[in-house]
């Protein structure tokens, strides 16, 4: 997969690397603002309520 | 024939090992992308929920613009150092006198907040005289307690309401308003304020519970189908720190309650040791 990618970007050696640091960020975004927090109440660790 | 068959052969051998690695190869980088989303999560969880979350639930209280901000003590007690008056001195809270600490009247009846409305503030000098955080309402994680700090159970009572006022918060990631619930002891003070009142309560009881234990969120902490007898506040969080297991809850009950108009609980500013020295200073009428 990521050699599949690193083959798919274009242009030189670093011209990949700065669109594959882009993506990077991009992926760690996606994680950060909406799967992460989506994700961490259905954890089963550090929950603050009683009863239901 | 034979010269080639042997290239074919050859071919099928290299490209089942070629189909053998690259099943390997997969599974490895999918292997390698679960550590990297794992390691992720848990940057995500213990450090950046912090850093959002301290700054957001401070950013809710500035909003708020009947809210308090924690001030220094020395205004209080009307000391502050004398090159500070070159600057701009700022709001000068004063003590709430004797007088206007209501023991026996009912307090104002506090209007019913919508669904993740922000209509509290909590003071806990034990945690220090700049402890400010916001109280909305509801507990649910992804709404109010993930986002929002300090969540009011929605069924019970209101701030200095005959019954329970139970909150719960966050131990630990996600700005952790109660990182320190730990620390609380019996008789330490608990500072609710809304718009129009200070609510001031006194540590009674601290446990450590299970998950489903209900009753301390009843209208008599700790104690189901009893009829309400008081005005209590019920703080609950998880146990162990990053844990699900338990619960630590601290139980309390109203001491006094006052207009917001009255001046500042000289409680706040104080923290815990100095209480009775502040209280001390504030009876002599704000000067040391």
């Amino acid at each position: 997969m990521y050699g599949w990618i690193w083959r798919h970007l274009p242009g030189a050696f670093w011209v990949k690397v700065l669109f594959a640091s882009g993506l990077v960020m991009a992926a760690i975004a996606i994680l950060f603002l909406w799967v992460f927090p989506w994700l961490a109440p259905l954890l089963p660790f550090q929950q603050q309520t009683v009863g239901g | 024939m034979e010269k080639s068959t042997e290239p074919e052969e050859h071919d099928l051998g290299s490209r089942l090992r070629g189909s053998v690695a690259s099943v390997f190869g997969a599974v490895g980088e999918g292997l390698l992308t679960l550590g990297i989303l794992v390691t992720l999560f848990l940057v995500w969880e213990v450090w950046w929920t912090d850093v959002v979350g301290s700054r957001h639930q401070q950013d809710i209280v500035n909003a708020l613009d009947w809210a308090v901000p924690a001030v220094p003590a020395c205004e209080l007690a009307g000391v502050c150092p004398s090159s500070t008056e070159d600057a701009d001195p700022g709001p000068v809270y004063p003590a709430i006198q004797e007088d206007d600490r209501e023991r026996e009247a009912p307090p104002p009846s506090e209007t019913v907040p919508g669904a993740a409305e922000t209509f509290a503030t909590l003071y806990v000098p034990r945690w220090g005289a700049d402890y400010i955080r916001p109280i909305s309402e509801g507990v649910g994680r992804r709404s109010v307690l993930d986002k929002l700090g300090i969540g009011h159970y929605p069924n019970t009572t209101l701030p200095g309401g005959w019954g329970n006022f139970a909150v719960a918060g966050h131990r630990t990631t996600f700005g952790k308003p109660f990182e320190r619930i730990e620390e609380l002891q019996i008789g330490d003070t608990i500072v609710v304020r809304t718009e129009s009142a200070w609510y001031v309560y006194r540590i009674t009881e601290t446990h450590i519970v299970r998950p489903s234990f209900d009753a301390a969120i009843a209208p008599v902490p700790g104690e189901k189908f009893v009829e309400p007898n008081g005005r209590y506040i019920t703080l609950t969080t998880c146990h162990p720190k990053y844990s699900a297991s338990q619960r630590y809850v601290v139980y309390g009950v109203l001491d006094y309650w006052a207009y917001a108009w009255a001046g500042y609980p000289p409680e706040i500013l104080s923290g815990e040791e100095d209480a009775a020295d502040a209280m001390a200073v504030a009876e002599r009428g704000g000067t040391p």
